[in-house]
């Protein structure tokens, strides 16, 4: 095992420069990132363990333009993202991102098809482009027949699976999934884990948060979080 | 965000609060359906009166004597009285070659008996061509016969119920009745007109004009109506007409002639700004409306944050979230707006088959306004609700609601 010291290179996807993300609670200030250096190249595998309240959705939603520092910069494929924005960062959550979470995030009152769609549909997609693509989508992730469900309908495992669909229906470089097994029993835990190494595989960068150590230790790249810092990154098998 | 997308997110959304919707709907619908009840039934009453007034045809000219003094200024220096407008006055008109008819009117009231049976009328001496100029039906026997305007023949023309009055069950066509110190003999009896706030003819007694200068003692006419060949001709027949009597009366300019859109065109106004009046009170109950939608919408949104929140994540940005918003509430506007005109056109239609004389009904302007005014207070009232999910957060979006679904 050796220590990341964060290492810079040309194909780098991700990379934050002593990042802090501070949240003022009445006269407190809660340091739920605390200069955070990191970076991340392209198809890299990653999972963030720690205990709770270590910031690691914190760090997840920054990376996922969901957040902003409170102070530091995020370069993302090669652009600063500090200064963009809202309909720059918008854009570039609609391509370059896409997000797995613990509780699914499904609307309740569309089918899974129209979960599933979501993201075209505010793409500006046309109705005949986004059903040729959902349809092959919706076979390799096993749920072409819940096509006309809705989330209530599905098991866990199926919402799940219907979120991680919505999530790579742009192809995006970089998939960030927060505890995407967190509500989910251990065989179709591990099914999702399983569909998301494979994305992985297929050339994605994945970062995985989660509390679950069999889990966490399938990453190549095993990141810890103590404090609002990174107090570990390790690459597996070396 | 494709229009035709947004409008079916928000039919999913509006489709699914079903409670919501129907409140927001009711209270679209009473606001439109107010604004297009209430300038329906203002513009069937401004047409109703109107028509009742409007007895003479679009080509119809009055001529009276005296000058109408519209600019209120001062009076004539000399002490004359205007001069009278005479039968020959009236002929001169008929000489023109835009009159088609012509028709001089003396009036007065005056008591008729017939073997003791009396009852003032209203009696009216006038041409043959009075009977086409106001379209009257004779239901007995003839109208005035065709002669020379001096001839003071002593036949009359009498109203339904003038007729019944006098003669009962009895024929009246052939006897003689008494008017004054003169005596007619009834050569027809009108059709009914229906009621016409102008003249009631049911009542009414119809002499050749020269007979009723003679009961009444009286030269001057008091009007003169001339129909011209065609609406084309009106302008230039009011000059004709003017000039013609001017040059008879010595170079003075001291009768007036008017088409009748003229005397009504005052009272139209005065109508119209009662009936806008009131559609702008109705209008005022779409405020109402207003505020419900900024109500349900602020719920809307405090409901739905954490799919804002999925909806940045997936790459809306704050625009997209405030048209999503804006569109939902348009939709709204639009159901209950539709809703709300169908409802007071079947209502007003509702009304016209009970009182087929008043054409109820309101202009398209009006729909028009009612429909835009439902639509802007929804864009209005539903700015503010839209902004505040535009600018939140997705994080803190997507945070509020943990753990759904
Ligand atoms: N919106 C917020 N306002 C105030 N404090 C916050 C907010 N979001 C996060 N925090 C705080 O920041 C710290 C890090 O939170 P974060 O959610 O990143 O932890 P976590 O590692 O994901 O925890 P868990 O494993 O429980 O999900 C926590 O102390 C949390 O209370
Ligand atoms: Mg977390």
């Amino acid at each position: 095992m050796t220590f990341m010291s964060s290492p810079v290179e040309a194909a780098d996807l991700v990379e934050l420069k002593s990042v802090d993300r501070h949240f003022q609670l009445g006269d407190q200030t809660v340091k739920a990132l605390d200069a955070v250096d990191l970076s991340i190249s392209c198809g890299e595998y990653i999972s963030v363990m720690g205990p709770s309240g270590s910031g690691k959705s914190t760090l997840l939603n920054i990376l996922g333009l969901l957040d902003q520092p409170s102070r530091g910069e995020y370069i993302l494929d090669g652009i600063s993202t500090t200064t963009l924005k809202d309909k720059a960062r918008a854009a570039y959550r609609q391509s370059e991102i896409g997000f797995v979470f613990q509780s699914y995030h499904l609307i309740p009152r569309m089918t899974a098809r129209a979960n599933m769609e979501l993201p075209l549909m505010l793409a500006g997609i046309s109705p005949k482009e986004r059903a040729a693509r959902i349809k092959p989508l919706m076979e390799r992730l096993g749920i072409a027949d819940r096509a006309e469900h809705l989330p209530k309908q599905l098991s866990g495992g199926q919402r799940q699976r219907v979120a991680i669909g919505r999530a790579i229906m742009m192809k995006p470089k970089l998939l960030l999934a927060d505890e995407p097994t967190g509500n989910l029993d251990t065989a179709s835990g591990t099914e999702v884990v399983k569909l998301l190494e494979e994305l992985n595989r297929e050339g994605i960068t994945l970062i995985v948060v989660t509390h679950d150590l069999e889990l966490g230790k399938r990453a190549r790249r095993q990141i810890r979080m103590v404090d609002g810092r990174i107090a570990q990154d390790v690459l597996a098998g070396n | 965000m494709k229009l035709s997308d947004m409008a079916r997110f928000n039919w999913l959304v509006v489709s699914r609060h079903r409670f919501r919707t129907a409140m927001v709907m009711l209270a679209l619908i009473i606001g439109v359906s107010a604004v297009n009840l209430l300038i329906g039934l203002g513009e069937g009453a401004r047409l109703f009166i109107l028509g009742e007034f409007s007895f003479l045809g679009k080509n119809t000219l009055i001529v009276m004597p005296g000058k109408k003094e519209t600019t209120g200024g001062m009076p004539p220096i000399s002490g004359e009285s205007p001069r009278e407008l005479t039968l020959r006055d009236s002929q001169a008109v008929q000489r023109l070659p835009e009159v088609r008819l012509m028709a001089p009117l003396v009036v007065g009231f005056a008591e008729l008996s017939y073997q003791g049976r009396l009852r003032e009328s209203l009696i009216v001496g006038t041409s043959r061509d009075f009977m086409q100029i106001r379209k009257l039906i004779v239901q007995q026997g003839q109208f005035l016969p065709q002669s020379e305007l001096e001839e003071a023949r002593a036949v009359a023309v009498i109203g339904r119920k003038l007729k019944r009055e006098l003669f009962g069950p009895e024929p009246a066509l052939g006897r003689w009745l008494r008017a004054g110190d003169r005596r007619f003999r009834v050569i027809g009896v009108l059709s009914s007109k229906g009621q016409s706030l102008g003249m009631d003819f049911d009542e009414v007694m119809l002499v050749p004009v020269a007979s009723a200068q003679a009961l009444f003692n009286q030269e001057g006419l008091f009007r003169v109506f001339a129909e011209v060949r065609s609406y084309d001709y009106v302008n230039n027949a009011k000059d004709r007409i003017l000039s013609v009597i001017t040059e008879r009366h010595d170079g003075e300019e001291d009768v007036t002639v008017v088409t009748q859109d003229a005397l009504l065109a005052s009272f139209d106004e005065i109508l119209r700004t009662l009936t806008l009046a009131v559609g702008g009170v109705a209008a005022i109950s779409l405020i109402v409306a207003g505020v419900l939608i900024m109500n349900v919408m602020l719920i809307s949104v405090s409901q739905r944050t954490d799919e804002i929140g999925l909806l940045k994540a997936l790459g809306a940005d704050g625009t997209t979230i405030e048209r999503l918003f804006l569109s939902e509430a348009i939709l709204l506007a639009l159901l209950g707006g539709i809703s709300g005109l169908l409802l007071s056109e079947a209502i007003l239609a509702m009304g016209r088959s009970f009182y087929p004389d008043v054409p109820l009904g309101s202009p398209v302007w009006a729909k028009v306004a009612a429909f835009l005014t439902a639509i802007l207070t929804a864009l209005i009232f539903a700015y503010i609700p839209s902004r505040r999910a535009s600018a939140m957060e997705p994080v803190a979006a997507l945070n509020e609601g943990k753990g759904v679904s």
